[in-house]
């Protein structure tokens, strides 16, 4: 299989700050793959450097084998985040940003591919309201018919689960689940350990913005995981590169 | 591009809250520098163009401010940012958008600026439609720019018009000198170096911002 995600000597600086740190990785299309990594660790940064919504200090990145670099359109065609924010006008209703989302990604008979989502993802009855009306999470929800609309073959996940109740969790679960079923490479960010061990086989841990550890992960391990997390995370990168 | 233009107008139709801060700022100005000067006097037929035209600045600034506002509630830029677009279609979109907000609120502002300065009617506008078409597109342009980069400063509704208004005074000079020849009764022809001045503004500033709006956008 081809990498869906290749890093190559990643870097990103912000002023005086190193976020991300020479982090090289390939993940493979179809794979599902945790980030773990203590806050301020660049796990949102990676992200937003793999989706081209940040351009790196240094490095390349490819996504479906394209340069994020020079082919930023053709990437972000294939991509989608979701994230804690939703992304959803709230003066709109969530039939009218999916629509909205629809025709900016070009999808065919947008208008149907929006009432299936808005029913696959239980959301006949909100459909109409503005998003603003709708509790967090109805507003994932809409967030994740977002983004499926153009069925993208990569998913960013930054803390999906962050906020929501437990149905609503159960629900994003299986609809992320379903996705990887068919193919969807997924990167999720989370500090929730069980749900990143349940929906994904292998995990990444950034530790100071370096690759600290990566390697295959099982639904249940996260237990006798969490004592080599914290070993990898515990003070700086010196830590995490001896962990390793 | 469409779907952008279209989403703004949606979100518009449902709020009103550019139009109406538009109107209500260029309404105001209007009426309170209509006061300033002595109905009788003939500096205020003189005074006329540069107080439409600081009633467009005061009310377009504004606008402008409210523009990309929406866009950051609920982290929509990104969304926007992470469409399949070249960045500078949405720097086009928006402002085309403003562009035309600010040409809705002129469609008001412009007549009762005539009611207030006792000027003929069709007259006046016949002759300050080419200026103020010209003007706020090009305002529109550098508005659009300029509220991108201030949206993530933390005093953005200062930093809009402290960045813009020094690079935007050849623009509004053009434009006040314009609209004064024309309505003291200059035929167009006679201000065609004014309104080349603005033309070429409009284009330097909607090419500029087409290359540069997504570093503008840019964390």
């Amino acid at each position: 299989m081809s990498g869906a995600i290749e890093l190559v000597g990643l870097s990103k600086r912000f002023g005086r700050t190193l976020a991300v740190d020479d982090v090289g990785l390939t993940i493979a299309e179809g794979a599902a793959v945790a980030l773990f990594g203590p806050n301020g660790a660049g796990k949102t940064t990676l992200m937003r450097l793999c989706a081209t919504l940040l351009r790196p200090s240094r490095g390349t990145i490819r996504v479906c084998g394209l340069d994020t670099a020079n082919e930023g359109p053709q990437v972000r065609r294939n991509i989608a985040v979701l994230a804690h924010e939703s992304y959803l006008y709230p003066d709109l209703t969530a039939t009218e940003n999916l629509l909205f989302y629809g025709r900016l990604f070009k999808v065919r008979d947008v208008a149907a591919r929006v009432r299936a989502l808005i029913e696959r993802l239980g959301l006949v009855g909100w459909a109409h309201r503005p998003v603003r009306t709708l509790s967090r999470g109805l507003l994932q929800r809409c967030a994740l018919a977002r983004v499926l609309i153009h069925e993208p073959k990569v998913l960013f996940l930054d803390e999906p689960f962050t906020g929501l109740d437990l149905e609503a969790q159960k629900t994003l679960h299986s609809v992320l689940a379903d996705a990887h079923r068919r193919g969807t490479t997924l990167l999720m960010s989370t500090h929730d350990m069980p749900s990143g061990f349940s929906l994904c086989t292998s995990a990444l841990v950034l530790a100071s913005g370096r690759l600290a550890w990566q390697g295959a992960i099982a639904p249940g391990d996260w237990p006798s995981f969490e004592d080599k997390y914290h070993a990898l995370t515990r003070g700086d990168a010196d830590a995490g590169a001896a962990a390793r | 591009m469409l779907a952008l233009i279209w989403k703004d107008l949606q979100i518009e139709l449902r709020t009103k809250e550019t139009l109406a801060s538009l109107l209500l700022l260029g309404l105001l100005t209007l009426l309170v520098l209509s006061f300033a000067f002595d109905p009788t006097s003939e500096m205020r037929e003189a005074a006329a163009p540069g107080v439409l035209w600081v009633s467009v600045i005061f009310a377009g600034t504004l606008g402008m401010n409210r523009s990309l506002l929406h866009e950051r509630e609920h982290d929509c830029l990104h969304g926007l940012l992470l469409a399949p677009l070249d960045r500078g279609t949405i720097y086009v979109a928006k402002t085309a958008g403003n562009f035309v907000f600010m040409l809705l609120a002129e469609v008001i502002v412009v007549p009762l600026f005539i009611f207030f300065f006792n000027l003929p009617l069709w007259l006046t506008v016949v002759r300050v439609t080419p200026v103020l078409l010209l003007g706020l597109l090009g305002f529109a342009a550098i508005g659009t720019l300029f509220a991108a980069v201030s949206l993530r400063t933390r005093a953005r509704e200062v930093m809009l018009p402290l960045l813009m208004l020094p690079l935007a005074s050849p623009l509004f000079i053009a434009a006040i000198q314009a609209s004064t020849q024309l309505m003291s009764g200059q035929p167009l022809g006679a201000v065609s170096h004014w309104l080349n001045l603005i033309a070429a503004f409009d284009v330097v500033f909607l090419v500029v911002g087409w290359l540069t709006f997504e570093y503008a956008v840019e964390e």
